[in-house]
Order: C-alpha cells, then structure tokens, then sequence
C-alpha cells in the first residue's frame, strides 16, 4: 500500500526543493516527489493531508547519549527513540560513553540488538577512540567500522594526550570515519562546573574557560594537515574556537563542526539560582560567545546543529550545583529552539532544515537526510506556526532535566515516518 | 526591644537579596540585643519554644559556637547537626536530609556547606527559613553583619567609608557577601591580591582591584585581612606562603603609613604571621575580638527578625 503525503510545503535541502510538492511513499521508500496535485490519488493509498504543515526529511542528530547500556535508569534506546520521534528525528547517533564503553564490537553489537528491538528509528553508533575512554590507547578502530559504528568519540571526555589524537587521526583515516573531539583541556577545568566569568565568581562556582576548548580546537586543526585526519568538532560553545574553526574551513582543513540549541539560546546568565539543569559541559557561556556562535551558523562556519541529548534523573540533577551531572534532554527541544534562529533572523528555514538533515549526513557520509526518490522515506511534518510553552513533564525522554520549562515557542512536530511507517504523531 | 521592623526576605542565603533597610534593621536589632550579653544571667525567653537546628556538614567552632549561644540567649532549643556525625556519611542526599529535619518542625535552619548553592537548595525544599551560615565559596552572609555591626560601631555610620579587603578573594565566601553588603551601605570596596587570587570578572561587581598592598590600604578605613590557606600553594595559586607573607602579610610598616583611626578587621581564624603580623593583630586597631562578641547579637537579630515579630515575644 502506497502513502501520499499532499499540500504539504515540502523543504528537502538535499534536492534543492522548497515548495508546494506532493510526495508517494511505497515500501518504506520515496517513489515520487511531484509538484502540488501532479500525483494522481492512487487507488487504495492512504492519504496524508499535509495542508499548512512543512514537510522534510526526517532529522538527523549526531550526538546523543541513550545511556544504554550502563545507566537505563536516565534513559534506555527506548525511551531515547520515543523522545527523538516526538522531536522529528528519525536518525541518531548514540555516543559510547555508556557502561561498559562503545570500544568494541560486543557493545556495538549489543546495542544495535536494542535497537533493532526496541527502536523504530535508525540508531547509529558512535566508537570510541581510546579503549575505556581513557585516552590511553586507540580502540580497534576497523572492528568498530565493520560492527556498524559511524564515527569516533571519546566524547564527555577529551583526547588529552597530543601523542594519541594525533595517532587517531591517522589511524582513522583508514576507515575514512570522522574523530569527533570534545574539546576541553582538562587541567583548565578541573573542578570547575561552570562558564568561568562574573556570573561563576558570583556564585562562587569554579569555572571552567573558554580557552579549554579554544586551545584543544586549536591543537586538533594543528594535527589535521599532517595526519590527513578529519576532525569533527563536537558541541562547539565558544566565539574563539568558531573562529579558529573558520580559519581552517578558509585552508581547506578537513574540519567541521556542531553546535547544541543550548549554546545558541542561552548564557550562564540560566545557571543563577543554582539552576542545575543549566549545567552543561561545555558550559553554557557569555552574551558575547552567543553573538559569535550565532555568527558562525549564520556564515556556515557552523555545519550542523546536534542536541547533545544528556539526560538525567532527579538524583543526578536535584543535587548541590557541583556534584550535579552536566547535560540537557535536547531531543524535543530542538526544532522550536532551532526557529528561534529563524525568527532572529540568523539563518533561514530552509537553512535550519539542512543543519538538521542534509549536512549531518554529507559530514558522516550517509544515505539519509534526503528526500531523493528512491531513498528510505524517513519524513517529518511539522506545524511551524504552532505556538505552545515548553512543558518538560511530557517529554517522552525518560528524564525530564531542561532549563526550558515555560519557554514560549512556535514549531510542533506533527508526525515523524521512518521507512514509511508513523513512528511518532501528535495528538 | 523596641518595635523591629520585618525583613523583606524569608531566608538569609545571600546579601544581594537584602537592602539597605534590611541590613538597618539587622544591625539595629543586633545593637539592642548586644546589652543582653553584657548580664550575668544572659537570657531572654523571647524565643522560648523555638526550635533551631544548626546542619554544619563543614568544620566550624566560631560560627557554630555563635549560632548556638545566640538561640540559647533567646531561649530558644538549639539542636547542633555535624555533616561527620550526620546520615550524609551513609549516602542520604542534601534534600532528603533537609526534608527529613523540616518533618522534626523546626523554626529554622542554619546551614553551612561546602557545596555553594547547598542552602539555596535546601531552601527549596523546606518551609522553615534557611540561614546561609557559610556555602562553599559563595557567601557568608551573617558574617558580612557583624564585619557591618563592628565598623558601625566604631565608625558611627557606614556610608561613604573606604575598604580594602586583603587576600584569598577568588574562595572566599566572606569577601563576596561584604562585597554586595557593603556596595548597598554605600561604602566603596577595593580588593587586593595576587592575580591568581583574584576570581574573573570580579570588577563587575563593583570593586577596584589592586596588586599592592601598600597602594591599596593607603585610604582605607577598614582594612579586611581574610585567611590565607596553605592548600593554595599546591593548587598553583601561590609560589609558597613564604613568598605570600613577603607581599601581602600585613604588618606594623604598612600601618605607618594608615590613619590612626583605620580599622583591621579579620573573619578568622587567623594564621598569625601569615597574612597578619602579630603585633597589627593585637594592636589597638585590630577589632577581630569585637567581631566575635558582635557575631553572637547579629545572629540573635536574625533569628528574631526571621521569626517575626508577631509572635516572637520580645519581652
């Protein structure tokens, strides 16, 4: 049986569409993209009435963390593919600092089980550069590939070691997967649990500099011309590193970057008040660092947008301000925050829409974020006109830790389809 | 006692809550309660039938001390908490601690922590008022009283006076709560440090700052000394406490060139030596003995300030 999808303003970035198109769906794959009324109603084909709604290739987000295995109490691949359809995600990246580690094919063996399981969404996992995260010695990085992992992170932790990214690089070249850093300088942060500035001294929280990232950034795109690596710079959050990030896209360095909705929408400012569910790592940071990072999706210094989904139960976040854990459940927060942008008029919609779908996937050489005929027909309608306030209690995430409560926002997700098939639709 | 006026907050976490009519009103209620000590018999029912429970999870005599004999003074029932002897050590949360005490009835918590922000939290979740009795490097805001009860004493009133506060300032939860206190009693506050001591941003709290010791006491009329601690050093903060002293302690020469009438101020407890020599710390200046007997009439006045006038029966 057939699917058509019709009145809908369809945006596919990947195909160069904005416009009134219709679009069939048969078994779970995109068989025709038309302009408005071209496709005829198909005897016995369900029928999708997308009047008002934008439709486009079902989102795509990088860098999440489903917590499984190790910690399902925060979240399992369950809940975390329940809360990235309620957002419009139909691919997602799970990072490998789970319990034990992504380091080794068992574990991604394992979780591509769950997932194949418990998910309706497509779960690519992401493996670890160094054994255990302990930036010692590199994993097995070709079983990892072969096992079905997408990329390479140490994420929640940096490669400290100059020595051993260096060797990353290189090394990853062979399997022509990105190094995804995050990018902090240990000793700059220790014990710090937030932006270091007035707001830190107020509070007299240690605070971790932007220099921690700005000079990691700058060590990684110093490795990039010899090695051959490429370097995939996870949640940027300072102005300084966007720069550094600019000046080496400017020499043609492989270098691409992210950026969570919460360091374009917010400043330390959330943290007073010992707000823990501010507390980010990296840290939410100045008026002046917004303005920059802003900057930097505006000129496409900034490839893609990727939510860092960190979610946290109440133990971990009900705490005193330092022993708290750093994280946000982005999932379902995305797309409104996302079109704050494009109501500030820092990037279009149709701009927003490629960060979210067509650039992941080119950055990461994959085959989704489309809306080509013939491609797996993962699709997300959504009213942008929508306004509603943010309520944290329904996100489907099994945690519920977002400094977003009672924000008012515009942009609903109506229905998300991957291969075909509604894995999420408003009530 | 005569009438007191309330407080426009309900706990005391951090000074920046507070106007210059609160921290009034704290100090004169202070200054009517400090006759009390003076008695053979130091006490008063007015806050017979209360309940104050101190939670120090952190090591304190003088504070602790303080508090105690200021709810004993007033009659009320003071129970002491400490974190080593708490269920904190068998793995109970902040809040679940807070929430099981609150289910004892008290009429307040004072509260020192570690963690900045612990007090805020609790307050969150209890419905008695919290007093911040010291919060990691945050604020320590009775402290900032008794410095204000102590300099208002000597000095007759507050405003327009210089200050120069000399030390630790990036840990100090002393210094942050004077800092705002202070600002709002219209006195003009410098700070005075090595570069590593001295936390980002801190200008944009309305302070001057200063590398030189000389240089910045050379004006003031308080003259704050906080507690150097030895851990610095291994943090990189410090080359050596050798080399500190040789900068900052503050000795007899500086004074030389300071009025008379400058006063030498030190939330304690003092590393005699280290940051002040032994001479300036029991010369005529120093009011750090003052500040002690005023700490106990400061906290007095809190506990019946947040207790409110109503029914707290001041007779």
């Amino acid at each position: 049986m057939r699917t058509l999808i019709k009145n809908g303003h369809l945006i596919d970035p990947a195909n160069n569409k904005n416009g009134k198109f219709d679009l069939l769906i048969n078994k779970g794959k995109i068989e025709a993209v038309e302009p408005k009324g071209k496709l005829k109603d198909i005897a016995d084909s369900k029928i999708i009435d997308a009047q008002g709604a934008i439709v486009t290739p079902g989102f795509c987000d990088m860098h999440v963390h489903f917590r499984e295995p190790g910690h399902e109490y925060k979240e399992t691949i369950q809940t975390g593919s329940e809360s990235a359809a309620a957002g419009g995600f139909t691919t997602v990246a799970v990072m490998p600092n789970t319990f034990p580690v992504n380091d080794n094919r068992s574990v991604t063996d394992f979780i591509l089980t769950q997932a194949k399981e418990t998910s309706n969404i497509n779960i690519l996992p992401i493996g670890a550069i160094t054994k255990g995260l302990k930036g010692e010695a590199l994993s097995d990085m070709g079983e990892l590939k072969e096992a079905g992992c997408i990329g390479y992170s140490d994420d929640g932790r940096p490669v400290s070691d100059s020595e051993i990214m260096r060797r990353a690089l290189e090394y990853s070249k062979m399997f022509d997967l990105p190094c995804i850093q995050h990018s902090e300088v240990l000793a700059l942060t220790e014990g710090g649990s937030m932006n270091e500035g007035v707001v830190s001294t107020e509070l007299g929280l240690k605070g971790m500099p932007n220099e921690a990232e700005d000079i990691m950034v700058h060590r990684d795109i110093s490795l990039l011309p010899k090695t051959g690596g490429r370097l995939h710079v996870a949640h940027i959050s300072s102005g300084g590193s966007v720069d550094l990030v600019r000046q080496a896209k400017k020499k043609g360095l492989p270098v691409t970057c992210e950026v969570a909705p919460h360091h374009f929408t917010l400043t330390h400012e959330a943290c007073r008040g010992y707000n823990t569910n501010a507390k980010m790592s990296p840290p939410l940071r100045t008026d002046s660092d917004l303005e920059l990072i802003q900057e930097g999706m505006r000129d496409g210094t900034i490839d893609i947008i990727a939510t860092d989904h960190a979610p946290h139960d109440l133990v971990d976040k009900q705490v005193e301000f330092s022993k708290a854990c750093f994280g946000i459940v982005g999932l379902e927060t995305a797309l409104p925050l996302t079109l704050k942008m494009v109501d500030k008029k820092i990037i279009s919609l149709e701009k927003a829409i490629d960060m979210l779908t067509f650039q992941p996937n080119r950055i990461f050489g994959l085959d989704k974020g489309t809306l080509g005929v013939g491609k797996a027909a993962d699709i997300t309608l959504f009213d942008d006109r929508k306004e509603y306030s943010i309520d944290p209690s329904k996100f489907k995430s099994r945690s519920k830790n977002s400094p977003y409560k009672g924000w008012k926002v515009r942009g609903k997700i109506l229905l998300t389809l991957v291969n075909g098939k509604p894995v999420f639709q408003s009530k | 006692m005569t009438e007191t006026a309330a407080l426009s907050q309900q706990n005391i976490i951090t000074t920046k809550d507070l106007d210059a009519k609160d921290i009034e009103t704290i100090l004169d209620t202070a200054d009517s309660f400090k006759e009390i000590s003076t008695r053979a018999i130091k006490k008063v029912p007015t806050l017979r039938g209360r309940t104050i429970i101190n939670l120090f999870f952190e090591p304190s005599t003088r504070t602790r001390t303080s508090f105690e004999i200021a709810g004993k003074r007033l009659s009320a029932d003071v129970i002491n908490i400490s974190g080593a002897g708490s269920s904190v050590v068998k793995g109970e949360s902040l809040i679940d601690t807070a929430k099981n005490l609150e289910a004892m009835s008290p009429d307040i918590l004072v509260v020192r922590h570690n963690c900045s922000g612990a007090p805020s939290l609790i307050s969150e979740f209890v419905n008695c008022p919290v007093i911040n009795a010291g919060d990691g490097m945050h604020e320590h805001p009775s402290q900032s009283f008794l410095d204000l009860l102590t300099i208002r004493e000597h000095k007759g009133s507050l405003k327009g006076l210089k200050v120069a506060i000399v030390g630790d300032i990036a840990h100090s939860r002393v210094a942050r709560s004077n800092i705002q206190a202070m600002q709002t009693m219209g006195m003009k506050v410098k700070v005075v440090a090595p570069p590593t001591l001295i936390p980002v941003g801190i200008e944009k709290m309305g302070v001057d700052v200063c590398y030189d010791l000389g240089q910045g006491i050379k004006d003031a009329d308080v003259i704050m000394i906080l507690r150097i601690q030895l851990e610095r050093q291994n943090q990189g903060l410090l080359s050596s406490l050798r080399e500190y002293s040789n900068y900052f302690c503050l000795t007899t020469n500086h004074l030389s060139n300071v009025s008379d009438e400058t006063l030498i101020i030190h939330p304690g407890p003092v590393n005699r030596g280290i940051e002040i020599s032994l001479d300036v710390l029991e010369g005529p200046r120093s009011m750090i003995l003052n500040q002690v007997t005023n700490g106990v009439a400061v906290r007095m006045a809190l506990f019946y300030l947040l207790l409110g006038e109503s029914d707290a029966n001041p007779n």
